[in-house]
């Protein structure tokens, strides 16, 4: 063979190699997380594991759509995931624990499914045992209807209730926070069918009782919280129909069959919080218990490791002005 | 008619005759091909940000369609890495063929596939899925690896470049459309090659390879199936090759008689036309059809795009040759009437396959419009891919971050019309020439045209 052929031959072989191993093992070591809609399976990897203290550097790329990525309970301002390009955030734990990060762009039909956990491990500091929620302790069934047995003509005015409520001697009892968070607003209502007042001014008594555990911040992150991550499903209204209430609704159970976990689930029609029947026969626990645990066997996902207790809170105090007027 | 004869300038010669310069461009073609084989395996799965789809369906189809097909015909087979390691491996070696080159089997492809059928269903497969192919990477990449494999393959089988003579789905248009181009390889002096013995141009020498593309370069007369390899320069002993420029348009004087290249003129004709609707169109349904393969909706667009390709499109046509009343006027002044007689019995085949001529311009105007829209409006991606060409994070070029724009958006509809009307015109002047040879009259072809022009435009605008 000649000198040029085999010289020819050998930089081809190099050159061609080169240009195939290079990119692989560049590819190889740049660990992405690949964000795609949940339904083509959500976020690739779904379990990252972190320590206590060190910084966690994240890189990210979405495979589809516009994806977000946050960590639950966590003070993060969401990295938005463009398609074919790469995001990078740092993030450091304080705690061990299992941390659930989430998309928080309305990225698809099963968007709220697409979520994964952080594994902190590590020292901790402090290692207070975690109380049951209040929907647990009252023993609440989050499964079965409750539904009001009476309900208000008119929205019911809290300002027209602030002035009646002078008449109430019990009023204190009403007020407190326990009290409010174990009693849905048609239980209050039958509480006060001893004080005289007719049945309108019982509503207004009751809707100025939950404004008094509103407070005007908490309206305003309650808001907030629902429109990011509710309005899509439960629409901007409450009224149960959202953006992708329809598609939920026709895709039913085969939409759900999609997701590796949850062969069994059909899909349902959201929740509208502008029934009164619905919202005045369900207390703040039962709420609380809804979000947290989400509804299991129907589309409703889980928020208890995505929202802290006090967002949860916040969330059902604006659920509840669907239902009373809080104007000043 | 005349030509300038490139081969004449010492440079120019030398250039072609050396294969180092050629050497050069396949291997960085080839690693290019690899590269965007790579890329869409590994790389992100968003089309608009991997290599394999930007540079492959946005950089070189723009390159293709709207440079090297309009103005070197050919050109790009003659750099073309899909058969140059099957070339190679033939031969036995990279740079003058091995006189000890290996045995592979060295078969002749079957008389019944040497004609361009089996590029019109290659082609025709690949736009059936094209939605796919040109949106998914790792789609792009299989399809890419695929026609690597298969042009190895059947080099190992078949002599000579068996893959892009009778197989490969882009060699098919390339060859149709270069009959239009301002540029072709021909032979000098037609004595030199009776009398040549051997015929080192066809059969090969120690100097090169006989001709890749089963030519015999002393009977060219059309630019279809030269592949421009330059072989034959490399092997003529007797300097009589020459690589021409020339007037464009200029094979389509000398019209094919054969079906199967009028067919891939109207299947051009008609892909150009349907992927103005779906891909350029508004309707969302449409271009969800063509996207779910396999699912009902697209056996209705695979049905459909097969009818309008296959039927409606040729069909039309068929008709409007068939019912032409015949041109008395050529053979009114003939002598030799009798002769002219038995010439005007010409069958409805040949004046079908004479009379499509005239497709050809159109559909290359057709496609060249098509492109411009959708290579102006995603040629933003090309920098930000080349600095990125994974999607992996990278800013080789600094240019990663650039945000996505139409290029020269204002300009694209003016050159569209300019395009498809520059084409009807070429299209109309064709069919007046075509006409002639298929003892036709003219005006249902150049009907056709216009329709058919309206149509596009219609589409496009």
């Amino acid at each position: 063979m000649k000198r040029s052929e085999l010289l020819t031959r050998i930089i081809i072989m190099v050159f061609s190699l080169g240009v195939v191993a290079l990119p692989l093992a560049l590819w190889a070591q740049t660990p992405l997380i690949h964000a795609s809609m949940a339904e083509s399976g959500g976020w690739s990897p779904d379990v990252i594991r972190a320590k206590v203290g060190e910084p966690l550097h994240l890189k990210f790329t979405s495979d589809d759509v516009m994806h977000g990525f946050a960590v639950g309970q966590m003070d993060l301002t969401p990295v938005d995931i463009e398609p074919g390009k790469v995001s990078e955030t740092t993030l450091t734990f304080d705690k061990p624990g299992i941390y659930t990060f989430f998309c928080t762009r309305w990225c698809g039909l099963n968007h709220w499914r697409m979520r994964g956990t952080i594994e902190v491990t590590g020292e901790t500091d402090s290692s207070a045992p975690a109380s049951p929620p209040l929907y647990v302790t009252l023993g609440l069934n989050l499964d079965a209807p409750h539904p009001a047995d009476v309900v208000p003509v008119a929205k019911p005015s809290a300002l027209h209730g602030q002035e009646l409520a002078a008449r109430i001697p019990d009023l204190p009892i009403y007020q407190s926070t326990d009290y409010y968070r174990t009693h849905s607003p048609s239980q209050v209502f039958q509480d006060l069918s001893t004080s005289g007042l007719t049945d309108s001014q019982r509503w207004d008594v009751v809707a100025a009782i939950w404004q008094s555990n509103t407070t005007s911040e908490g309206l305003v992150e309650g808001k907030k919280l629902f429109a990011q991550n509710c309005a899509a499903c439960h629409g901007e209204t409450g009224g149960g129909n959202g953006v992708f209430a329809d598609d939920l609704s026709a895709a039913g159970e085969a939409s759900a069959q999609t997701m590796s976990g949850a062969q069994d689930m059909i899909m349902q029609t959201p929740a509208n919080f502008s029934d009164p029947k619905r919202m005045l026969g369900a207390s703040p626990a039962l709420l609380q218990g809804k979000i947290l645990r989400g509804g299991m066997g129907t589309g409703m996902p889980m928020w208890g490791s995505i929202f802290t207790d006090g967002q949860i809170w916040n969330v059902i105090t604006y659920l509840y002005s669907f239902q009373f007027d809080y104007s000043k | 008619m005349n030509r300038l004869e490139l081969t004449r300038s010492p440079l120019i010669k030398s250039a072609l005759k050396n294969r180092y310069p050629q050497l050069v461009v396949f291997v960085l073609m080839l690693a290019g091909f690899l590269f965007a084989i790579v890329a869409g395996f590994i790389g992100t799965p968003v089309g608009s940000h991997n290599f394999s789809i930007v540079f492959v369906w946005i950089a070189w189809w723009a390159v293709l369609i709207l440079v090297a097909v309009p103005f070197f015909g050919r050109g790009w087979c003659a750099v073309c890495p899909i058969p140059v390691v099957g070339d190679w491996l033939q031969r036995g070696a990279v740079l003058e063929p091995n006189p000890n080159k290996p045995n592979w089997l060295n078969l002749r492809v079957p008389a019944t596939f040497r004609n361009m059928w089996m590029q019109n269903i290659s082609f025709t497969l690949v736009a059936l899925f094209s939605s796919v192919i040109l949106t998914t990477p790792v789609v792009t990449s299989v399809v890419l690896a695929a026609m690597l494999f298969l042009a190895i393959g059947l080099s190992m089988v078949f002599e000579r470049r068996a893959f892009c003579r009778y197989l490969c789905p882009v060699s098919g248009f390339i060859g149709l459309y270069a009959q239009t181009a301002p540029i072709e390889l021909r032979i000098k002096d037609k004595k030199v090659c009776v009398k040549c013995i051997g015929k080192p141009c066809y059969n090969g020498s120690e100097l090169g390879a006989g001709c890749p593309w089963d030519v015999f370069p002393g009977g060219l007369t059309k630019n279809t199936y030269c592949g421009l390899c330059m072989e034959c320069i490399r092997t003529c002993p007797h300097d009589n090759i020459a690589v021409n420029l020339r007037p464009f348009s200029a094979d389509l004087a000398k019209p094919s008689t054969k079906l199967d290249e009028a067919f891939k003129a109207f299947i051009m004709l008609g892909a150009a036309l349907i992927y103005a609707y779906v891909l350029m169109g508004s309707n969302g349904a449409v271009k969800l059809a063509a996207y779910n393969v396999f699912s009902p909706a697209w056996f209705g667009y695979a049905v459909a795009f097969l009818t309008v390709i296959f039927g409606v499109l040729p069909g039309l046509f068929w008709l409007a040759v068939k019912f032409t009343p015949i041109n008395h006027g050529v053979t009114k002044n003939t002598e030799k009437s009798i002769l002219n007689l038995r010439e005007l019995r010409v069958s409805v085949v040949k004046k079908f396959s004479i009379a499509a001529t005239a497709i050809i311009p159109l559909g290359l105007m057709f496609w060249v419009a098509f492109s411009l829209s959708f290579v102006l409006t995603n040629a933003a991606y090309i920098l930000a891919a080349l600095s990125d060409p994974l999607g992996l994070g990278w800013n080789l070029f600094g240019t990663a971050a650039i945000a996505w724009q139409p290029v020269l958006s204002s300009l694209v509809a003016p050159a569209q019309t300019l395009a498809l009307l520059g084409g009807l015109v070429w299209a109309a002047r064709t069919a007046q020439k075509s006409a002639v040879e298929a003892r036709i009259s003219s005006v249902p072809v150049i009907v056709y045209c216009l329709v058919a022009t309206l149509l596009m435009l219609w589409l496009l605008l």
